[in-house]
């Protein structure tokens, strides 16, 4: 898998107003890495992942994934959204089937494999249960399984943990990278703390307050499993951290 | 002092079945002492001669069919009406709720024709489709019409961005997302539509079969048995569609129930 976000820009249009969002975002994400996009609220880390996932168009630029420019929604990238976005009136193991019935496949087989990555998020049991008998942890981790089941190359996460409590949503970041370790996808993963681009990525993108552009690409070599309480996280976080306080200081 | 033992009525108000029924059998004693002070069947007839008609719901009344067998009738005619409306209001509503310029096409016209009442269309449907079952379909079709076509808008419209958006990212073609997440999506609210509908059909109905010229159905049946005098058939013919109309609803509500369960779960 290559991916490559070449030159992208992005301008919102409001009464005429022409607002710019991003500017001359470039960014090689290589395989199997799991990159963080870190920014302040409103900088348009939302919208980039969007223009990634072929779900909004870029003004200027483009983004290509394996010599393929994008056009629009590809299977190659499945997109994990805040709120979960589980179909509520489909059992879990049909939602995580979904993907594989759009393909086409049979009941039993994508039933058998919705099975699989039903036990890889732990939730084995939970198959003929409905979204609206699950805690918001385990609905997540519902949609982290219905995007694994289509097998695509990349995972593409906005703030997938963002509406939940502190406790649950370490667990859930020490779940997400086991199951990374295991399936050796490639995840560009959006969030607005620092503590989680810290604790998951291998490189964290930092993106200045709106219109956006990258201000630095931060690589972490913290050793995995990452320890929250270390010092040498510690330095790490509080350089990243004065990178997204410097705008604010200088205004 | 000991403890006031509270009225009657508190006791009877303190349970919800008894406070539910007490209004029907206040109606019915009521029609029962007031149909004797009137002591006139043209004006109030007894509970006994409505009941006697309701015990023989097969018999012919006055030449003009059964009370079921006319009932039969006018169930027939509004699903005819009912379906019409329902396969053109619900591709449309979703047609509009989708596209933008869908919605600005036809909107202004549903808007004028909206608030005009069915039965406002009953010279006009005479005029252009003469007597008939065609002029009484299309005077249903014009009820059931807008409630079903507003709901499926509704519903649509109430759909989850992320819903559709997972669905493309998942690999959902187009006509996947429409058949998979919109309409399954929009499902409970176009139910009610067709609930709501469908009671404003039942009641067209009745009321298109009281146009001059029918003869059958059971607003045919009531007003033939208000011309021969007859007050019980009426009354009769009365609860009998007030009888369908719960059932109908009934069934309704009991699909809801079990199949979109979800929309009141879903937080």
């Amino acid at each position: 898998m290559t991916l490559s976000v070449e030159n992208i820009s992005k301008e919102f249009e409001q009464r005429g107003i022409h607002s710019p969002a991003l500017v001359s975002i470039n960014l090689n994400v290589e395989d199997e890495e799991f990159t963080c996009i870190l920014g302040p609220s409103g900088c348009g880390k939302t919208t980039l992942l969007r223009i990634i996932a072929g779900l909004e168009k870029a003004t200027s630029g483009q983004v290509i994934i394996d010599g393929e420019i994008v056009n629009g929604p590809t299977s190659r990238m499945a997109m994990i959204f805040q709120d979960y976005s589980l179909f509520p009136w489909r059992t879990v193991l049909d939602n995580i089937a979904f993907g594989l019935e759009m393909k086409g496949i049979g009941e039993e087989e994508r039933h058998k494999v919705a099975g699989h990555y039903l036990d890889l998020i732990g939730l084995c049991g939970f198959g003929k249960n409905f979204p609206y008998e699950l805690s918001g942890g385990m609905r997540q981790r519902v949609a982290v399984a219905r995007a694994l089941a289509i097998d695509p190359s990349v995972l593409l996460m906005d703030e997938p943990f963002g509406a939940l409590d502190a406790q649950t949503r370490n667990m859930l970041q020490k779940q997400l990278l086991e199951i990374w370790d295991k399936t050796k996808k490639t995840v560009i993963f959006v969030t607005h703390s620092v503590d989680e681009a810290v604790f998951m990525a291998d490189r964290v993108v930092v993106l200045t307050s709106r219109p956006g552009t990258i201000k630095e690409v931060v690589k972490i070599d913290l050793p995995r499993p990452r320890d929250r309480t270390s010092q040498d996280f510690a330095t790490v976080r509080r350089y990243v951290l004065s990178l997204i306080d410097e705008p604010q200081l200088i205004q | 002092m000991p403890p006031e033992i509270p009225p009657w009525w508190h006791r009877l108000l303190a349970k919800p079945v008894l406070l539910k029924i007490a209004l029907p059998i206040i109606i019915i004693i009521s029609w029962a002492v007031l149909s004797v002070l009137i002591d006139n069947e043209f004006i109030l007839p007894s509970i006994g001669s409505v009941l006697l008609v309701l015990s023989k719901p097969f018999a012919d009344i006055l030449g003009s069919g059964s009370l079921v067998g006319n009932a039969m009738v006018s169930l027939g005619r509004v699903l005819i009406g009912f379906f019409v409306a329902a396969v053109l209001a619900i591709p449309l509503g979703i047609g509009m709720a989708r596209n933008e310029k869908v919605h600005d096409f036809f909107d202004s016209t549903i808007q004028v024709f909206r608030p005009i009442p069915p039965l406002a269309w009953v010279p006009l449907a005479l005029a252009w489709f003469r007597i008939g079952l065609l002029s009484m379909v299309f005077i249903i079709a014009i009820g059931a019409f807008f409630p079903i076509l507003l709901n499926t808008l509704d519903g649509v419209k109430s759909i989850k961005k992320t819903w559709t958006e997972a669905a493309l990212t998942l690999g959902a073609k187009e006509r996947q997302v429409l058949a998979k997440v919109i309409l399954p999506g929009a499902a409970p609210t176009i139910w009610t539509g067709l609930r709501v509908g469908f009671g404003i059909a039942w009641m067209c109905v009745v009321a298109a079969e009281m146009m001059p010229g029918t003869n059958s159905g059971i607003g045919y049946l009531i007003i033939t048995s208000y011309n021969w005098g007859q007050v019980q058939v009426i009354i009769a013919g009365i609860i009998v569609i007030g009888v369908i109309g719960l059932g109908i609803d009934y069934l309704f509500k009991i699909v809801e129930a079990r199949k979109f369960m979800w929309r009141e779960l879903d937080r």
